[in-house]
């Protein structure tokens, strides 16, 4: 026959102290793990969401960004060209040759300068990024110093927001708009007109082509047709990868991290669980002869310590993800190694999260819990109750 | 004496319980080294960089280059000792993963303005009268396992093409803060094939190194190279070499901050998991709490019992947390060195272990010692187990 389960309950709450600071240190590794992986979960999200599947990036063969790629001008308009380009509503080609530059910015807080992307925009740029929304003001006008700025730039840098002003490349540049680019990447970054940034950099050449499939399982096709073209020295991905391949140093330096962390982490809590529960048994050792002698089996006591145990890591896990659930009112902003530039993100709590921090937590309770219990399960009736 | 031989009797009363708690300790203490280790790590460039050296780069960004011609107007100006100037070549040696610092710089200024890279005399000569010649840090050589002499090819990122470099020099670091991982070849070599190939990338430096006479005249120079520039095509901005490297740390504080909160979270889950031990403890104890109070003894004995028992367990715990730390350093330093070239435990990080593990010891017994001191006789007597 079982013991009941309250009886686990109550014991936990008899040694109050104890359970709390053990379902504490529990609570923290569980916290510091679901954090990292809300964070990895945030950066990937907005970088995997940039893209769009139907879009393709042009770039110089070999340069693994827009930043160090450049496509002179016959280049772009060979690529332009290309017969699989869709068209828009009005017949216009939906393809989009940009100039992707760094510049630096002082951010409003502090003094201190963070690298901005600036990209320079034609016609078409907007029609391919359905994910960038206006949120006021207006679009910046060809041929005129404008300037649009993402929503995160808007926030944190001197100078970004709406009727402001920016200085860089010998000109001023006036502020007309704030877009929103909902969880993505281009929230980060600062659009203008292709030709007047040109002009103002002294670039004569464009960073990157960006078009939209008409079928996008031609993909593979249009690849192999411009990569093989002995005019181009290109590489084209589609979106989706390009902004994938640049999140992944990122994305694995701080699973490492979190990883680590978290091992070194938990075996600290773990060794914590089991001197609980091996105090638990041994002040209860009376108990437990009586138990048995009540005719309760091996297996039923093991049961119940171990439950008892599960508990413990029950309550740190969810302790743990209520305090990390807060952190998602956080935005993160950091310099991507690869990219080089600021790229701002939040915490994002997923459910795989959330099943992986329980699970977790009742790892814990349960690598903290066995030997312990195995110890109880053990113990020789008589002698059991000899002891006081 | 005898107080310190009845704490640890106490203390090793329980071997199991106090053998787990011991280790917590060390493991936390281990991980809290780690961690600072890293962090410092992180601030190795701005800890290595001189406050008389300055650096001139585009105001725009770095990405963007000044032209070479600013060289003799730079030089012009009053309180500037040398100029010396290099561009960031961005090369791949075979693949991604093997990252190292590559630039082209114009090699005897530059070399002469870091007197931390020694480099035999005989191997700066031989670099010098080779074009396509480097040196490279003895770290990065034992890494690829280069040999005097040997060609090693380079893919250019932002210079399109294959490179060939022949290894000429290899410098070592003057101490342990110097960076021992570059590579550095000659800016003339970069500019005559860009010049053939895009020329208007020609004649173009990424930046301007600049030393100065004497430390203060900093901001006087910096303000001066930047009026000259100003309105140009090319504005410059120049600041001190240790501003410059703060400017990257500062871009990615967000990690080096997050890093540091959790290295102090440890600390805090190892508290828990001490003051948990102790509160069992005396939970177990009150019996003979009551018998010493009985005996005449007062609350300050129980006091120095209780705190006196929680310190022997962290510091031995902290001490092994610290001497462990050592190899766990060079072991991590050693695979983690494509991301940090410059991984060593520093006193400071030593000295915050020891007083973590100090704190621990004293907060995990306040609560305990509450309870033990306030507990009244007759109760403690009646109390069984």
């Amino acid at each position: 026959m079982a013991i009941p389960f309250s009886y686990s309950l109550r014991n936990l709450w008899t040694r109050r102290l104890t359970t709390v600071l053990t379902a504490g240190g529990m609570a923290l590794v569980v916290f510091v793990f679901a954090a990292i992986l809300m964070l990895a979960a945030g950066l990937q999200q907005t970088l995997v969401e940039t893209g769009s599947p139907d879009n393709v990036v042009v770039i110089r063969k070999g340069s693994m960004t827009e930043v160090q790629s450049g496509l002179d001008r016959q280049q772009a308009s060979v690529i332009e060209t290309e017969a699989e380009i869709a068209l828009g509503p009005e017949g216009e080609r939906l393809a989009a040759k940009e100039v992707v530059v760094l510049i630096s910015l002082p951010k409003r807080d502090r003094d201190k300068p963070a690298n901005v992307v600036i990209r320079g925009i034609a016609a078409a740029s907007v029609a391919l990024r359905p994910q960038v929304r206006l949120m006021e003001g207006r679009l910046p006008r060809a041929g005129s110093a404008e300037i649009m700025a993402g929503q995160s730039i808007a926030g944190r840098f001197k100078g970004g927001g709406l009727g402001e002003t920016l200085r860089f490349g010998m000109r001023d540049w006036r502020i007309v708009g704030i877009f929103d680019a909902g969880n993505t990447g281009f929230n980060s970054e600062i659009w203008g007109d292709v030709d007047q940034l040109m002009q103002a950099f002294r670039r004569p050449v464009y960073s990157s082509a960006i078009f939209r499939l008409r079928n996008p399982r031609a993909f593979e096709a249009v690849r192999a047709r411009l990569e093989g073209d002995p005019r181009l020295t290109v590489e084209a991905k589609r979106e989706t990868r390009y902004y994938r391949d640049q999140s992944e140093m990122m994305a694995t330096f701080l699973r490492i991290l979190g990883i680590t962390l978290t091992i070194i982490f938990s075996l600290g809590a773990v060794i914590g669980a089991m001197i609980t529960m091996y105090a638990a048994v041994s002040n209860r050792t009376g108990e437990i002869g009586t138990l048995r002698a009540l005719g309760f089996q091996r297996g039923s006591i093991l049961a119940a310590f171990l439950m008892e145990s599960l508990l413990l890591g029950f309550i740190g896990g969810c302790l743990g993800l209520f305090f990390a659930s807060f952190m998602q009112l956080f935005t993160v902003s950091t310099m991507n190694f690869q990219t080089f530039s600021e790229l701002a993100f939040s915490f994002t709590l997923t459910a795989d999260i959330v099943w992986k921090a329980l699970g977790f937590s009742l790892l814990m309770g349960l690598l903290g819990g066995v030997l312990p219990a195995v110890r109880a399960s053990r113990m020789e009736i008589v002698d059991a109750l000899r002891e006081v | 004496m005898l107080i310190l031989k009845l704490l640890f009797r106490n203390a090793f009363r329980h071997k199991l319980r106090t053998g787990l708690t011991i280790l917590g300790i060390t493991i936390a203490i281990l991980a809290f080294g780690l961690l600072r280790t890293v962090v410092a790590a992180w601030y190795a460039g701005v800890e290595a960089s001189s406050a008389s050296r300055l650096v001139t780069r585009n105001a725009i960004s770095l990405i963007f280059p000044l032209p070479i011609s600013y060289k003799d107007k730079i030089r012009q100006v009053e309180g500037v000792r040398t100029v010396s100037y290099g561009t960031w070549f961005g090369g791949v040696y075979i693949n991604e993963k093997n990252f190292f610092p590559n630039m082209a710089v114009e090699g005897e200024s530059f070399l002469r303005m870091y007197p931390e890279f020694v480099l035999p005399d005989a191997e700066l000569r031989a670099f010098l009268k080779d074009r396509k010649g480097f040196v490279a840090g003895r770290k990065l050589i034992a890494k690829f396992k280069w040999k005097m002499g040997d060609t090693v090819a380079l893919k250019g990122l932002i210079f399109p093409g294959d490179w060939d470099f022949v290894l000429r020099g290899v410098y070592r670091g003057r101490d342990k803060t110097v960076d021992e991982t570059q590579f550095l070849f000659h800016w003339d070599y970069l500019n005559e094939r860009v010049k053939a190939r895009m020329p208007g990338w020609a004649n173009q430096v990424g930046f301007y190194m600049i030393d100065l006479n004497r430390p203060e005249l900093a901001a006087d120079v910096s303000t001066a190279i930047d009026g000259i520039f100003k309105n140009s095509l090319a504005e410059t901005m120049t600041e001190t070499e240790k501003a410059f490297q703060m400017g990257f740390v500062s871009m990615t504080e967000a990690i080096v901050m997050a890093i540091q909160a959790v290295s102090f979270i440890v600390i805090f889950i190892i508290m828990a998991v001490v003051a948990n031990t102790m509160a069992m403890t005396t939970r177990e104890r009150i019996g003979e709490y009551a018998v010493l109070k009985t005996l005449g003894f007062g609350g300050r004995h129980i006091l120095a019992l209780i705190l006196g028992e929680s310190l022997v367990i962290t510091l031995i715990g902290g001490a092994l947390g610290i001497v462990l730390t050592y190899p766990a350093a060079a072991m991590i330093g050693h695979k983690l060195s494509n991301f940090f070239p410059i991984f060593h435990i520093e006193a400071e990080t030593v000295c915050l272990g020891c007083l973590a593990a100090l704190l621990v010891g004293i907060v995990a017994a306040i609560l305990p010692t509450r309870r033990a001191v306030g507990i009244r006789i007759a109760e403690g007597l009646r109390r069984i187990g």
